[in-house]
């Protein structure tokens, strides 16, 4: 909307992507444009090996690029960095750390030089505050349940102060409960940092609840954007209000017309 | 080729699983805490009856298998034809090996406690610096792909050469006995360790490895917050591995090298036909090593705890 007259925040600029493996080579993604402004929740939506995830990791710069570019604030990156925290499916917390010592990690790394220790270790029991996991500090990963590994995974990459904050499927593996627990959590962090946010799913319903634009993605291989679909609802968003909402029901029909009319999944996809 | 490999690693790695016996002690454990226990009972009663319990479950099998087989021993060489001394013999003979381990009458006439300490000094320098350069090499093979493929396959001819074989060479390498029985020591118990270490660090998942890069930790912070706290169940497996290979070697270095020390202490009880001198010996070792063993073990155990599950 408003984008279209300041420079955009990421652009992703005529990305492409093959894997090559001995002489044959597989084209993921072919010729990926757009423009992210800041503050933005975007949901990246596709069916499975529609190269979603590529996407994300193109992003985060843990794949790097075949050809194009992607340019955070102008500055090409093509290598990751804490600027573009991610957080991971399955969690990623180290095992052997406790919650605390797992945000440490990133936030002595990240802030080490520029904050005393005693600002640090505010820093993480703010970020820890932040999805309400202060009553686990100093709990393993192992301890503590699904839900409440993947809110860690969450506060480690917050507290990193991201330019961009990546989250790859973040609630996939957990029960629908436990699930829209943390979409509202993750709904009240966006308002109240306001920070950029990149989300895979493939569970419509979330992505037109939690986002601003949902980036429908067609099947591979060679998978390119097929629509963006604006999701012109305010916010604060609340769950219960939005079931019978005509916007919401409108563009929850649109993602899924779609996915399953237009973009069917191919039959070998499980 | 490549198959060939894979199956030697995993040969070195199976183990693991046979080496540890703590998790179904660990329930055993559990289960005695749950018996039954009338409320109420004042700590010395609920403390003597867990004791009577492993007394009942731990100690009492091995006490009578232990029992049996001193008897067979002494129904089978007390004839007078017998070869080999029986139990009571040994006692007779030796008794003051068993009863004073430490006492000292002159540079060769000391306890069997003070040779045990001498071979034990050359396996902790031996094995100390096999594990230091066998974690790091190890940790190289893992990491790149080009220190496996040059060095790996040295390393698993190098690995088969018994440690009694390095002995000459290292005699004549150092031109003393102790330095080439450390040696002995540090070649036997350093293969098991590398490979290990490489497979442990092969296994680091990729999620690992993108936190890292995430954060952008350099090299080292890798090596100290990722790569060995993630590789260290592995490790251990090599360590523990290891440490028994060396206690293996150490034994038959010294009967060629010579000096004080276990192994030098049974071929002179040979050479003098002391043969009870050579039992407690034995006895000796197989005690000594086998609490090298589970230090280790318990060792690894406190590291990894956090590791092993995820």
């Amino acid at each position: 909307m408003s984008t279209t007259t300041k420079a955009p925040y990421l652009k992703l600029d005529h990305i492409h992507k093959s894997f090559v493996r001995g002489n044959s080579s597989t084209e993921v993604l072919s010729d990926i444009n757009l423009s992210i402004a800041d503050g933005e929740y975007v949901a990246i939506i596709g069916h499975s090996g529609c190269g979603k995830s590529t996407l994300l990791n193109i992003i985060s710069g843990l794949t790097p690029v075949s050809k194009g570019a992607v340019l955070l604030e102008n500055q090409e990156v093509n290598s990751p960095g804490p600027d573009r925290a991610v957080v991971f499916q399955n969690h990623s917390l180290l095992p052997w750390l406790t919650v605390y010592e797992n945000v440490a990690l990133a936030v002595n790394k990240v802030f080490g030089s520029r904050k005393s220790k005693a600002e640090r270790d505010e820093w993480i029991r703010h970020n820890l505050a932040l999805v309400h996991m202060t009553h686990a500090l100093d709990k393993r990963p192992s301890e503590i349940s699904g839900g409440m590994k993947q809110r860690v995974g969450i506060a480690r990459a917050l507290s990193m102060e991201p330019k961009i904050l990546l989250l790859d499927e973040p609630f996939g593996a957990l029960d629908a409960l436990t699930r829209a627990h943390l979409q509202d959590s993750v709904m009240d962090i966006h308002s109240r940092l306001k920070n950029t946010m990149i989300m895979i799913t493939h569970d419509v319903d979330e992505a037109v609840l939690l986002s601003d634009r949902i980036v429908m993605m067609t099947n591979g291989p060679a998978a390119t954007i097929g629509e963006v679909l604006t999701v012109p609802l305010e916010r604060p968003r609340r769950r219960l209000d939005l079931v019978e909402d005509g916007t919401y029901v409108h563009s929850r029909a649109a993602v899924i017309e779609f996915l399953y009319a237009r973009h069917k999944a191919p039959s070998i996809a499980a | 080729m490549a198959r060939t490999k894979l199956k030697m690693d995993q040969a070195t790695v199976a183990p693991a699983t046979l080496l540890t016996p703590a998790a179904p002690r660990g329930t055993t454990a559990k289960a005695e805490v749950i018996a039954l226990q009338p409320a109420g009972d004042s700590m010395a009663i609920k403390n003597a009856r867990r004791f009577g319990n492993w007394m009942l479950v731990s100690a009492l099998p091995p006490l009578i298998t232990t029992a049996l087989l001193l008897l067979i021993w002494q129904i089978a060489f007390s004839g007078p034809g017998a070869t080999l001394p029986p139990p009571t013999k040994v006692w007779a003979e030796a008794n003051d090996l068993i009863l004073q381990p430490f006492y000292w009458a002159g540079s060769q006439d000391i306890g069997l406690g003070w040779r045990v300490l001498t071979s034990l000094q050359r396996v902790a320098i031996g094995f100390g610096l096999a594990a230091i350069v066998g974690i790091a090499v190890g940790s190289l093979i893992g990491q790149s792909v080009w220190a496996m493929r040059g060095l790996d396959p040295v390393f698993q001819v190098l690995r088969t050469v018994p440690p009694l074989a390095w002995l000459p060479i290292s005699l004549a390498a150092f031109r003393d006995a102790n330095p080439s029985a450390i040696f002995v020591i540090f070649i036997t118990a350093i293969w098991p360790i590398v490979i290990n270490t490489a497979v442990g660090i092969r296994n680091i998942p990729m999620d690992y490895r993108n936190v890292a890069a995430v954060l952008r930790l350099n090299s080292i912070e890798f090596f100290f917050k990722v790569m060995l706290p993630s590789a260290a169940p592995y490790i251990f497996t090599g360590l523990r591995i290891g440490i028994g290979l060396s206690w293996l070697a150490i034994v038959a270095a010294e009967m060629l090298t010579g000096g004080v020390g276990i192994g030098f202490f049974i071929w002179d009880a040979w050479n003098s036909s002391r043969l009870p001198d050579i039992v407690v010996a034995l006895l000796y070792i197989g005690l000594v090593g086998f609490v090298l063993d589970k230090l280790v073990g318990a060792l690894g155990n406190i590291v990894t705890r956090g590791t092993a599950a995820s």
